[in-house]
């Protein structure tokens, strides 16, 4: 019996021939990502306590992305001890201010296919698009694995979902995503892998195979992953980074899935996840005509170079409908270059777009754009439970990049379909 | 030792138990938020020893440990849910939160007296004279619960590799 791509990687992180599901090993760490949120100024006290340093300042990347830009005196003291703690510990991987962890982790060329790396916030399922047994743990997990160097897990089981065919024009990885929400329900993989394959994954580029397995974490799936292939490798090796081994990553042909979703991607539609879960998710049909007082991109699930291109795609020659806002904050500065260089910024701010700081911002009701008791928003980020964004009275949608401009253009949730049809180029 | 049950539904977020808007400040304060969008009447009314019992996927969501910890802080000693959400579960046994997954959660009523034995794998409901099934824990995550959590448990293991050290 063969063995899956998570446990091949967890095998050798733990130092075994291989791990059987429901297994407790220990496992070293190949790589620890933080960020100004639950980093520094959470692990800095326990590490205090424990008389003890950084295990390899080589193997942690800290990234600041949460209270970015500073708005008052307690953001600013957070950056700063930020900064102060990477320079005592001698962090060379210090990327401050250059744009969300999850985006930023990979551009830099920091991840290798094969990697058990851990990443202290929840959509850190992102690394496994570059074929990474990568997950999400707490402050106090963090620490234990910046002083030792390693973490236990519980061998999960993997789910794979397998997706064929080519997705209809309009349709998204986000759209597959939210699809998934709906079809396994919030938490529904149970802290299972999640492995995607199939033709449509192949086809995907790297931007969009993040956004797939970003959403792996409101699956509740302990970590999503994509095989490598030459894109991942071609990617890696254009970040400055070094892809490795990367043919030896991957499942037996004969693994053993606990089950297996098949997803037939020309059958997909344009979704939407309604008030309050992303697992309120159905065609945008059963949601178009709702009124939108705020459209967002933003995030590290909806707002990759990607996910501008696809705004831009529907937003160019139009404007941003009276009464609507739509806000744009591009996932890290390299990305807020290359959207300037290639005419995509431009395309935006000409339809009426305002263009935020690249950082976690309002989709976690940290930064700009927060909204008020009984405001409506569609966004093209991961999350819309209650509260979230702002007001506990206020209304998040969920979509698609594609989705949420279009809607902005209309001022009520629409189908970017049909601004597709009305040929925009 | 039993504690009251409060309980809630499926998918008990941590957007809900520690909000973005008062993630900067002190954790007392925080917690004066915790779950208010859900139950504006709980972070006033929660008492020291209490559990909170939930459905499918309690905390759902953000890594954030400040969840943790503001139960914690309003004194929830115990977390018994139908499933926990991964990254929450071990945050909750981090902190030394007995944190079960009990199938049979949802036969708990508000205000039941509630023991877990995590050991022997076991939820008693004293109000009902019930007992139900749970998750036993494997040994080194009791021990590390019986520590006080993961931050006690490696100051312990530390300097006990340091003796180790320093008596060869």
């Amino acid at each position: 019996m063969g063995v899956t791509l998570a446990e091949r990687i967890i095998a050798r992180a733990a130092g075994r021939d291989r791990v059987r599901p429901g297994e407790f090993v220990t496992c070293a760490v190949d790589l620890a990502m933080i960020h100004d949120s639950g980093g520094p100024r959470r692990v800095a006290p326990i590490l205090d306590r424990l008389e003890a340093g950084v295990w390899d300042s080589d193997r942690v990347v800290l990234i600041s992305d949460h209270f970015v830009p500073a708005v008052d005196a307690q953001s600013a003291e957070i950056l700063a001890l930020t900064r102060r703690w990477a320079a005592d510990n001698r962090i060379g991987h210090f990327h401050d201010m250059q744009g969300i962890c999850h985006v930023v982790l990979p551009e830099r060329g920091h991840l290798r296919p094969g990697m058990f790396a851990v990443g202290g916030d929840s959509h850190s399922p992102t690394g496994g698009a570059f074929g990474c047994f990568m997950f999400g743990v707490g402050a106090t997990d963090m620490a234990a694995v910046l002083v030792t160097g390693k973490t236990w897990v519980r061998v999960p089981e993997t789910i794979r979902i397998h997706i064929e065919g080519a997705l209809p024009d309009g349709v998204s990885a986000k759209d597959v995503n939210l699809h998934l929400c709906a079809r396994l329900g919030l938490g529904g993989a149970g802290y299972r892998a999640v492995e995607y394959t199939g033709s449509t994954v192949r086809a995907l580029d790297m931007d969009e195979r993040m956004t797939l397995a970003n959403m792996s974490a409101e699956l509740g799936a302990m970590a999503g992953l994509v095989e490598a292939d030459e894109t991942t490798a071609a990617w890696i090796e254009a970040a400055g980074g070094d892809p490795g081994d990367w043919r030896r990553w991957r499942s037996d042909p004969d693994a053993q899935f606990a089950r297996t979703h098949a997803i037939d991607a020309a059958g997909l539609t344009p979704q939407v996840a309604a008030p309050h879960s992303p697992a309120n998710a159905g065609p945008v049909a059963d949601a178009a005509g709702e009124a939108v007082d705020q459209a967002y991109i933003g995030a590290c699930t909806g707002a990759k170079l990607a996910d501008l291109h696809m705004a831009a795609r529907i937003l160019r020659r139009r404007r941003v409908a009276p009464g609507t806002r739509l806000l744009v904050a591009p996932a890290s500065t390299r990305i807020t270059a290359a959207a300037a260089a290639d005419g995509t910024l431009a395309a935006l701010t000409a339809a009426g777009a305002i263009l935020l700081p690249s950082g976690c911002g309002a989709c976690a009701g940290y930064g700009a754009g927060i909204l008020a008791e009984g405001e409506t928003c569609i966004a093209s980020t991961s999350r819309n439970f209650q509260g979230r964004m702002g007001a506990a009275a206020s209304r998040v949608w969920l979509a698609s990049p594609l989705t949420v401009a279009a809607s902005a253009v209309a001022g009520r949730i629409a189908d970017p379909r049909d601004f597709l049809a009305e040929g925009g180029t | 030792m039993s504690g009251k049950a409060w309980v809630f539904g499926d998918d008990l977020n941590t957007d809900a138990m520690a909000p973005g808007l008062y993630m900067k400040a002190p954790l007392e304060e925080l917690a004066r938020h915790c779950l208010e969008s859900v139950d504006p009447d709980f972070a006033a009314n929660v008492r020291e020893g209490d559990v909170l019992v939930a459905g499918d996927n309690l905390g759902v969501g953000s890594s954030r440990e400040q969840a943790v910890q503001a139960l914690k802080a309003l004194g929830i000693r115990a977390l018994v849910a139908r499933s926990l959400a991964g990254i929450f579960h071990r945050n909750a046994l981090n902190f030394g939160l007995v944190a079960v997954a009990c199938p049979q959660a949802g036969r708990i009523r508000p205000g039941d007296r509630i023991e877990v034995d995590a050991r022997a794998g076991r939820v008693v409901n004293r109000t009902r004279g019930e007992e139900y099934a749970c998750d036993a824990l494997p040994p080194f995550l009791l021990e590390m619960i019986e520590d006080g959590g993961l931050v006690a448990h490696l100051e312990k293991t530390l300097r006990r590799g340091a003796k180790r050290e320093s008596s060869t």
